[in-house]
């Protein structure tokens, strides 16, 4: 199956990375390869088949309702590009 | 004494006649000298290393010392290390030096083991040769031009070239079997659940496991050893006793039901891989085993159900990686949208993208049913074909790799090429069962592996086989000519 | 023409954990920014969600209470997007195998009917930080103290077909969950948001016209507001001959304002799928029974029993039982004051004034349910007139801190009730009355003799320097006077 330039484009998008003109042209061959490579799918016969998430088929463990966590702000944001009074700093946010 | 197992050295720190600060600078010594050639390292922590080694060495004087008290090792670089830069191979965490340990980096410390740093991997673990590193490509210690294999290749190569005796790996589609065939050294996945995933980063979280990569089966027991068990922090971690994995190695292997899957000798299958193969399974017969063929009916499945589940997981897993928080950030964002833009364009390599691409698309409506859905019902069948199969034996055996290790760049011009290097272990990670990859001979003068799969939480009973046919065989000493 | 409006709510209810919905952190409001905000809630590399015990059981108590499906067997799944709030890049949550499935809630209309409104489902997920967007020389400043708190997001079908009945829907929710004890219902902080989705459509017709969202109001007040706010809206366009664009749109209460929230980025793909680091969840009916039988009184129960128990009104028992915290404070005080109906008067009276004048909620009231409770007390036991008891709750709520009796002692606010006291002081009174009492005697017709009456309880009244109690002076007087 081939993926479109303006299919690449919108992806590209939600995924949130740039993508400079000549690129799409070789990701566009790239990821059609690898569509073809996955369009093998198509010929199993999965009609009365479950999708499997989990190898092992658990269930979930819950967890006490207890703090654990501590204020590590300090270490956290030495590793932050941007902070100030102890906020994470990005572009103006619009809403 | 880097010729030593970790066993062996366990041993002499034992018995007094070296102490981990001799060995640790032994090793250290090592990786300085040789590491320039293989550049199978991301970060090489001397300090840190020898004030470990000094108080494992204390530890050892009070006599509370583990078998792993003053052993060196190293860690994949995509186990967090507290205080120590985690890269995972990727331009995004340059600079990341996280304020908090993996739950298998800290086993280790608490063990008193050694770590000498932070070994190479492809770009969030995705490749199968280290070449997608943003920190240069790794070389096999087997062949200047070659690839060590992927994505555990910098712990492959290092063991491979006596540069520590062990090292931590992840696997997701192959990632520590592949680069262990093709590195000439013992490798395991254990099952998924086995070992926590907690402060590993994540690249899919279904399939990612950590584990063991050594010269021996033995000292593969011995890091699962420290490596295994339950996590409250990982809730696909199971809790579920951990056995001694040294205590069965010496069982002797009469009456092994072992099988050969069909689907992995075919026409496919280089010949000279499969007489390789062949030659290991009759030493197993020699050994006692008794050998079947057995059917994997969907294995022809696996990649198509993988290169959907593995990208569309990742696809979710690294959008933290968008610059706010901690990572790169691109220069002078203009608004929001251009810093995550140009963050995840710029800190991202070429790779990692095409997956978060692909992923992306396959979640995207209109396409999840078809593709994301249909991969979660293959991977069901191709768990069936597992299931099924260890009804009627107790190992399944098969290559682990279907070429010894190829040219450095030859597979890097095309992607399709370089995933069906995976072709022999990913069905394994769509299982979730345990596997090893275990030098098993050798195609001009470059080791092959020969894979061992397990039922669920087997993973003593492969290591058992694999230290036989070690006791049997000596593929596994061969040491690189550099 | 005549417009029907249809009417849906979706609600964000934050539950009362002590940690967060997959991280061992406090939730606890108002720290300084950032630090109750873990590896696990950054979304540090490498880092896992472990889910919450206690969100589960809040959810399935509140499916209880809600008469709904409890679903054995729930799935997290992811929702992708990226925004500063959300550190992972996709938020947590529930979509086709949710926690509580179809429910009811059934309100009461003001002509007094009842009205079923029907919850389509709620679900179990993690809230999202807060976006500061003070001036930060140009940038937006991110506090995640927030992110990670678990909410569950109950959404109704369109079953409201007025502003009213949208905000009668949300107060009697807002008792259930407080009355749970699920949810602080502080909604000032947050606690309770509502997003509302309002079309409009012919009178009489069924087809439903193209709604909008309105999201994120958190007071009932301007819930109201909005929703008539956007009914206008839409009955001018549709009168114009226009068209209603689906969207989202933010109310400003303050200027009664709307605007889109429209932007030019992508139309959203959030590209559910089931999250990898969490495994379905599954709860047995050992679970459920064990909660189901330690459910605590429901406001529709109390207000049975507060009118069968204390002989309250339909009206003084509805709003006494729809706030837990109201409700407690209401029985605290009967218990104390011996007077269920003085104590209800009090509390919906008085005290409910000065509250909402000073934006408290009953927890905050400086005036506890012990010490009204004794106010209600000496009204009951006559110690207090009325006006004498508007003193001492004065004092009370300005925080006096001495005994209610010290101060009635201090104020000199202790009625007389000892007969022979009171018939000694009105024989007094009364003796330089002669004109008066001649006046009254001769006067035939009851009301004027009422009013006449009326001139003797002045002088009586200053006569006992104010203390006598008014209603046994009465009584003395008109023996007196008949006599």
């Amino acid at each position: 199956m081939a993926i479109s330039r303006e299919e690449i484009e919108k992806v590209a998008l939600l995924a949130r990375i740039r993508l400079e003109d000549n690129q799409v042209g070789a990701l566009e061959k790239d990821v059609g390869n690898i569509l073809n490579l996955v369009d093998q799918l198509q010929s199993a016969d999965t009609s009365s088949v479950e999708p499997l998430a989990h190898p092992l088929d658990a269930t979930q463990r819950l967890r006490a309702d207890e703090v654990t966590e501590h204020d590590q702000r300090d270490a956290f944001q030495r590793i932050a590009p941007a902070t100030e009074d102890g906020l994470y700093l990005v572009p103006r946010v619009i809403e | 004494m880097h010729d030593k197992t970790v066993a062996e050295l366990a041993r002499d720190l034992e018995q007094g006649t070296v102490s981990s600060v001799e060995l640790t600078r032994h090793f250290l010594d090592r990786i300085r000298q040789d590491d320039t050639r293989y550049n199978s390292f991301i970060t090489v922590t001397e300090d840190e290393a020898l004030k470990d080694a000094k108080a494992a060495d204390d530890r050892r004087a009070r006599g509370e010392a583990t078998p792993w008290t003053g052993i060196p090792f190293a860690h994949k670089d995509i186990f967090c290390t507290d205080g120590v830069r985690t890269t995972c191979g990727s331009r995004m965490l340059e600079n990341f030096v996280p304020p908090y340990d993996a739950t298998v980096t800290a086993r280790f410390r608490d063990a008193g083991a050694v770590c000498l740093g932070k070994t190479n991997m492809d770009e969030f673990a995705m490749g199968s040769s280290t070449e997608s590193s943003y920190y240069g490509a790794t070389v096999n210690p087997w062949g200047d031009n070659l690839v060590p294999g992927g994505s555990s290749g910098g712990s492959a190569a290092a063991v491979a070239a006596r540069l520590v005796p062990a090292a931590t790996g992840t696997d997701t589609g192959g990632s520590i079997r592949q680069p262990a065939a093709m590195c000439g050294i013992t490798g395991l996945k254990p099952t998924y659940g086995r070992v926590s995933r907690y402060g590993m980063i994540a690249f899919a979280s279904s399939l990612d496991q950590g584990g063991t990569m050594a010269r021996t089966a033995e000292d593969n027991a011995l890091m699962l050893n420290v490596m295994a068990g339950f996590d409250p922090k990982d809730s696909t971690c199971i809790d579920r006793p951990v056995p001694d994995y040294t205590a069965n190695l010496n069982e002797p292997l009469k009456g092994l039901k072992v099988g050969l899957p069909k689907e992995y000798f075919t026409d496919q299958l280089d010949d000279r891989m499969a007489g390789q193969v062949r030659a290991a399974i009759a030493e197993y017969e020699k050994l006692g085993a008794t050998v079947q063929e057995i059917s994997l009916p969907n294995t022809h499945l696996a990649i198509a159900a993988y290169y959907i589940i593995a990208p569309a997981e990742a696809s979710a897993n690294l959008s933290r990686f968008d610059g706010v928080r901690y990572g790169y950030r691109c220069e002078a964002p203009k608004d929001l949208m251009d810093l995550y833009t140009r963050t995840r364009a710029e800190g991202f390599g070429e790779e990692v993208k095409r997956r978060i691409l692909v992923g992306t698309y396959a979640l995207s409506a209109g396409y999840y049913d078809a593709y994301y859905l249909k991969a979660q019902k293959v991977r069901r069948l191709i768990q069936q074909d597992f299931i099924e199969a260890f009804k009627s034996v107790d190992i399944i055996m098969g290559p682990a790799a279907p070429t010894p290790a190829f040219g450095i760049g030859s597979k890097t011009d095309d992607p399709v090429k370089m995933y069906l290097e995976d072709i022999y272990t990913i069905a394994i990670n769509l299982a979730g069962v345990p596997a090893m990859s275990v030098p098993a001979g050798q195609i001009d003068g470059l080791p092959v592996g020969l894979q061992l799969i397990g039922n669920y939480f087997d993973e003593a009973r492969l290591l058992n086989a694999a230290h036989q046919f070690q006791q049997a065989t000596d593929w596994h000493t061969l040491t690189p000519a550099g | 023409m005549q417009w029907e409006v249809v009417i849906g709510l979706e609600i964000h209810v934050q539950l009362a954990t002590q940690t967060k919905i997959f991280s061992g952190t406090s939730t606890a409001y108002g720290a300084a920014p950032n630090t109750q905000a873990s590896a696990v809630d950054l979304a540090m590399p490498g880092t896992l969600p472990v889910a919450n015990e206690q969100a589960f059981r809040y959810a399935t108590m509140f499916g209880l209470a809600i008469d709904a499906e409890i679903n054995r067997r729930s799935v997290f799944e992811r929702k992708n997007y990226f925004y500063p709030d959300l550190p992972k890049g996709y938020q947590t949550t529930q979509l086709a195998q949710p926690i509580v499935g179809p429910g009811h809630v059934d309100i009461r209309l003001e002509n007094g009917a009842e009205k079923r409104v029907r919850i389509h489902h709620a679900h179990l997920e993690e809230d999202a930080g807060k976006s500061l967007h003070e001036d930060y020389h140009g940038m937006t400043g991110i506090d995640l103290n927030r992110a990670g708190t678990p909410l569950i997001e109950i959404v109704t079908e369109p079953d409201m077909r007025s502003a009213e009945e949208a905000v009668a829907f949300a107060r009697k929710l807002h008792g259930l969950v407080t009355s749970l004890g699920i949810c602080d219902g502080d909604m000032s902080q947050g606690s309770m948001r509502f997003d509302v989705n309002v079309s409009i459509r012919p009178q009489g017709t069924d087809q439903l016209g193209t709604r909008t969202e309105t999201k994120n109001l958190n007071s009932f007040r301007f819930m109201e507001a909005a929703i008539h706010h956007e009914v206008e809206r839409q009955i001018d366009i549709l009168e114009d001959g226009g068209e209603i664009v689906q969207e989202t749109r933010l109310y400003n209460g303050d200027r009664d304002e709307s605007r889109s929230m429209r932007t030019k980025e992508e139309a959203n793909d959030y590209r559910y799928f089931p999250c990898p680091d969490l495994l379905p969840v599954e709860i047995d009916d050992a679970f459920i029974d064990s909660l189901r039988s330690a459910m605590p009184e429901l406001p529709d129960a109390k207000e049975a029993r507060f009118k069968a128990d204390y002989g309250l009104s339909d009206y003084d028992a509805g709003l006494l039982s729809n706030n837990a915290a109201t409700a407690d404070y209401f029985e605290a005080t009967a218990k104390t004051g011996g007077d269920a109906k003085l104590a209800a008067n009090w509390i919906l009276g008085e005290l409910s004034a000065r509250l909402n004048a000073a934006e408290l909620n009953i927890k905050q009231s400086p005036v506890s349910a012990e010490r009204l409770g004794t106010l209600v007390q000496r009204i009951a036991d006559n110690t207090l007139s009325s006006s004498g008891a508007k003193k001492v709750f004065e004092a009370l709520w300005n925080g006096d801190e001495a005994d209610v009796d010290a101060i009635i002692d201090r104020e000199g606010l202790k009625q007389v009730s000892d007969t022979g006291e009171l018939e000694k002081l009105v024989d007094s009174v009364l003796a330089d009355m002669g004109d008066q009492i001649e006046q009254y005697r001769a006067e035939d017709d009851p009301k004027k003799r009422k009013k006449l009456m009326g001139g003797f309880m002045g002088p009586l009244m200053k006569a006992s320097k104010g203390q006598g109690n008014p209603k046994l002076l009465n009584d003395i007087l008109q023996k007196k006077l008949e006599g």
